[in-house]
């Protein structure tokens, strides 16, 4: 049977000569075709991305107090408690959300129930909500005619409202949150083998113990890259803030009214610089460290 | 199977969570039909408050869908080639640029509108046109529909294709459009249902960029949420949901149907 399969090995492989592979390289596309091909991408890119940043950069060392606007965030104590108002709201909703769904996540890929996939399709409906629409699901869920409202109301004889402070928005990152992160628990939970578990189990580990050495390693990689979108979200959401209103002071809360009603555009500026630069080095930095317990993670199972 | 007291904790956390979903979204689009939210179902049912929306925000309504399959032209026509010489050419230029062009998704909405409006804003024929919004939903989409073919083009065997079709006689652009569009076309399909979605719920580039000419639809709901009755907010998401849904459930059964075939070369991969 092994020969058989070496046989075939070495019969297949010396049918496709490099030099044949060579040859029909060059038709590929030559560079002037790839250009081509790149061309609108470029543009897009170029004129409606890399020119205006550029520009925003040299507006901001321009303004009133030249580079230290750029600092502005870290000075200020208004923005810096801001900024730190939004980062730890953005890393609770994160881990709320990777706790919720990777339990649940879980749950429904091991398991079929009827029902099951409806469930499924259920949990991942928000998706493409915009923040304003997640901000009214909040208001209908916790705002003076919600539902959380009317059953205290009934139960105890007091109106339980949060939709319009900061435990309302911490809802409301929570419910655009929740689909993103299920899917990608669900992706990773998919590929676990759960011969891995069953083996661990029989080696006599008790249920936490697979959790924390099997299970939870495999999952790792989705858990981290969701996580990030999901933290990526929370730091920029703006449309949620804005429809829960008033005196919430997140960070693109504050940008906005710096913008329109302060016309501060040099201090908006630096001040949306500090929260791209922030949110894309935390994207970044989930990335190459997902990339190497992904690598890890592999080399385990193996 | 055995089922038990854990199997029960973890469906009533499922089913806990699902309702945390799903309740607000009912009761606001019964709000969209009731006569009175205040005193509740039993003042009727109505289609009044659909039919105000629709006089008040057609506008917005028809904007943001034109907006949405604009779109998806530019879209295409950029991210699909864009997509090929990725795949095809992988190296440190195209990897450099792969990041940069991610960069729209992982920088906020807020920033990337700032940006655009100190740029562009003074142009006034074109601050003032839909072509304004347009550009930031582009920029916001692009990648998705960029990493949506990138994806589909990487498991499947391009170069093989493209060297067998070579080998027949054709040409660059026949082999393209003859060979590899069609074989990319699940990630086409996927990214252009991600595309429209996106476009359609687009707020935060768009309440920066808009115009009080140039309202779409998320901008519109912004602006009924704040200053009408809670049955025409809800009537308005109603509408958005309508509009909305058939894009998802089409997103999502071509995500279904992308598993089942790939799981199947997954299991002869190993057994070979």
């Amino acid at each position: 049977m092994s020969s058989l399969h070496q046989i075939k090995g070495g019969r297949s492989r010396p049918s496709l000569p490099s030099f044949m592979v060579g040859q029909a390289r060059p038709g590929v596309g030559s560079p002037a075709i790839l250009a081509l091909l790149l061309t609108p991408g470029l543009i897009i890119v170029a004129a409606f991305f890399l020119i205006p940043m550029a520009l925003v950069a040299m507006r901001v060392a321009n303004g009133p107090d030249g580079f230290a606007t750029y600092f502005i965030i870290l000075t200020n104590g208004r923005y810096f408690a801001s900024l730190m108002q939004t980062l730890v709201m953005s890393a609770g909703v994160t881990v709320t959300a990777l706790v919720l769904c990777g339990i649940c996540g879980l749950f429904l890929v091991r398991n079929r129930f009827a029902g099951r996939n409806v469930i499924t399709a259920l949990l991942t409906l928000p998706l493409s909500f915009p923040g304003t629409v997640v901000g009214f699901m909040v208001i209908m869920l916790a705002g003076r005619q919600g539902v959380i409202g009317s059953v205290t109301d009934a139960l105890f004889g007091d109106k339980l409202v949060f939709a319009y402070n900061i435990a309302g928005l911490f809802i409301g990152y929570l419910y655009f949150s929740i689909p993103r992160v299920i899917l990608a628990v669900m992706a990773s939970a998919e590929k676990l083998d759960p011969q891995l578990e069953e083996a661990a189990r029989s080696l006599g580990a008790p249920t936490w113990r697979v959790i924390k050495d099997v299970i939870l390693p495999g999952l790792m990689p989705g858990l981290i890259s969701s996580g990030a979108i999901c933290f990526a979200t929370a730091m920029g959401a703006f449309g949620t803030a804005f429809t829960l209103a008033t005196d919430i002071d997140v960070l693109p809360m504050v940008i906005y009214t710096e913008f329109t009603r302060n016309a501060n555009v040099a201090v908006a500026a630096a001040l949306s610089i500090a929260l791209g630069l922030l949110t894309w080095a935390v994207l970044t930095a989930v990335r190459c460290f997902a990339g190497n317990t992904a690598t890890s993670g592999t080399g385990g199972g193996a | 199977m055995q089922r038990d007291a854990k199997f029960y904790a973890q469906l009533l956390l499922t089913i806990v969570l699902c309702l945390f979903i799903v309740v607000p979204v009912v009761m606001s689009a019964l709000a969209g039909v009731t006569v009175n939210v205040f005193k509740g179902l039993s003042s009727g049912l109505t289609l009044r408050w659909i039919f105000q929306v629709w006089d008040l925000y057609a506008h917005s309504i028809l904007l943001s869908v034109m907006i949405a399959l604009a779109c998806l032209v530019v879209t295409l026509v950029a991210g699909v080639p864009l997509a090929y010489v990725l795949v095809r050419r992988p190296g440190r230029l195209t990897r450099i640029f792969e990041e940069l062009l991610t960069l729209p998704v992982a920088i906020p909405g807020l920033a990337l509108a700032l940006a655009l409006l100190i740029t562009y804003g003074g142009v006034s024929g074109y601050r003032s046109s839909w072509l304004f919004i347009l550009t930031g939903h582009v920029l916001f989409t692009l990648p998705f529909m960029v990493r949506s073919v990138a994806a589909v083009m990487a498991a499947m065997d391009i170069k093989m294709l493209e060297e067998g079709a070579a080998s027949l006689g054709a040409g660059f652009w026949r082999r393209f459009f003859t060979v590899i569009i069609p074989n990319a076309k699940p990630g086409i399909l996927a990214g252009a249902l991600m595309v429209v979605t996106l476009s359609i719920g687009e707020f935060n580039l768009t309440w920066m960029l808009h115009t009080p000419l140039t309202k779409t639809l998320p901008v519109g709901l912004a602006d009924a949420y704040a200053s009408m009755r809670l049955e025409v907010g809800s009537a308005y998401t109603l509408i958005f949901f309508v509009l909305i849904m058939p894009l998802l459930i089409a997103m999502q059964a071509l995500a279904q149907r992308g598993k089942r075939p790939r799981k199947r070369t997954d299991t002869a991969e190993d057994t070979l």
